[in-house]
């Protein structure tokens, strides 16, 4: 069983890279099993989104 | 000026500072980017005049391996280090990193069990939706705020890759770090800012 701190390393790559299949699978089983990893994925995308804004904003 | 053009006018990199466009978008792209390291618009457009001035002037030694616009944000990076240590603002590099990695252990300590999973209090929370409140000046104070927290090294490899949207290579080129240090270094920087935040703002919103 994958560890969250594994899981979250994993999710914050997976906003730079395409992961493998192997880790899309050993991930997707972990955050089945985790609400909170799930919700870490979901803040690196809001952290993303809020990046972009700020550019904009800063523009 | 004139010899330089001369040089690099036959040159098709040469020939990219005469395309108005391109030039223009490069210009507003090295500003954005100088700004938010600086945090001084008069500063950073002197900074980005004079790496574009160089850039032009020394476009002989441009090592085409590497795209033009990574070689001119070298040039900018390098000269954005000169005006922050001159500000006393840069801290040597190894201490930086030094107390960094030591900070990043015990935030790993606080966040994550012995075993490797969230500690029961730090298990990351449910954010309001992106566009509640995040729209306000308030929250793009406490924004700043979490990322002046981050370490100098940090926060540049953070900019680079979230504000000016540099890909992973062009980032590891341009700062000569490995893959996967790049990758270790912005999951700390993400871990920082998401737990500051959210520490800081969304928190802060539940309770209120």
């Amino acid at each position: 069983m994958m560890k969250c701190t594994e899981a979250t390393q994993l999710l914050s790559e997976k906003m730079d890279r395409p992961l493998s299949n192997k880790e899309k699978i050993n991930l997707g089983v972990h955050t089945a099993m985790c609400p909170a990893c799930r919700q870490f994925g979901k803040q690196m995308l809001s952290l993303r989104e809020i990046c972009q804004r700020y550019v904009k904003q800063a523009d | 000026m004139t010899q330089a053009l001369s040089r690099s006018s036959d040159d098709a990199s040469g020939q990219m500072f005469h395309d108005n466009v391109f030039m223009e978008e490069l210009r507003r792209q090295m500003l954005k980017f100088a700004i938010l390291q600086v945090r001084n618009e008069t500063i950073a457009e002197d900074a980005v005049q004079e790496a574009m001035l160089s850039a032009y002037q020394n476009i002989e030694r441009f090592n085409r391996q590497a795209a033009l616009k990574t070689w001119v944000f070298a040039i900018l990076k390098n000269k954005l280090i000169d005006i922050l240590r001159k500000e006393k603002r840069y801290t040597s590099a190894n201490l930086l990193e030094e107390g960094a990695g030591r900070n990043d252990e015990a935030l790993l300590e606080e966040l994550f069990s012995e075993k490797g999973h969230w500690q029961k209090e730090q298990r990351p929370q449910k954010w309001d939706e992106p566009d509640h409140g995040i729209e306000s000046q308030q929250f793009w104070r406490t924004f700043d705020v979490c990322l002046d927290a981050l370490p100098a090294k940090y926060s540049r490899l953070f900019m680079m890759r979230e504000f000016l949207e540099l890909d992973t290579n062009e980032i590891c080129d341009n700062e000569e770090v490995s893959v996967s240090n790049l990758n270790t270094t912005l999951f700390r920087a993400r871990l920082r800012l998401r737990e500051c935040l959210e520490d800081n703002w969304f928190q802060g919103e539940k309770t209120t």
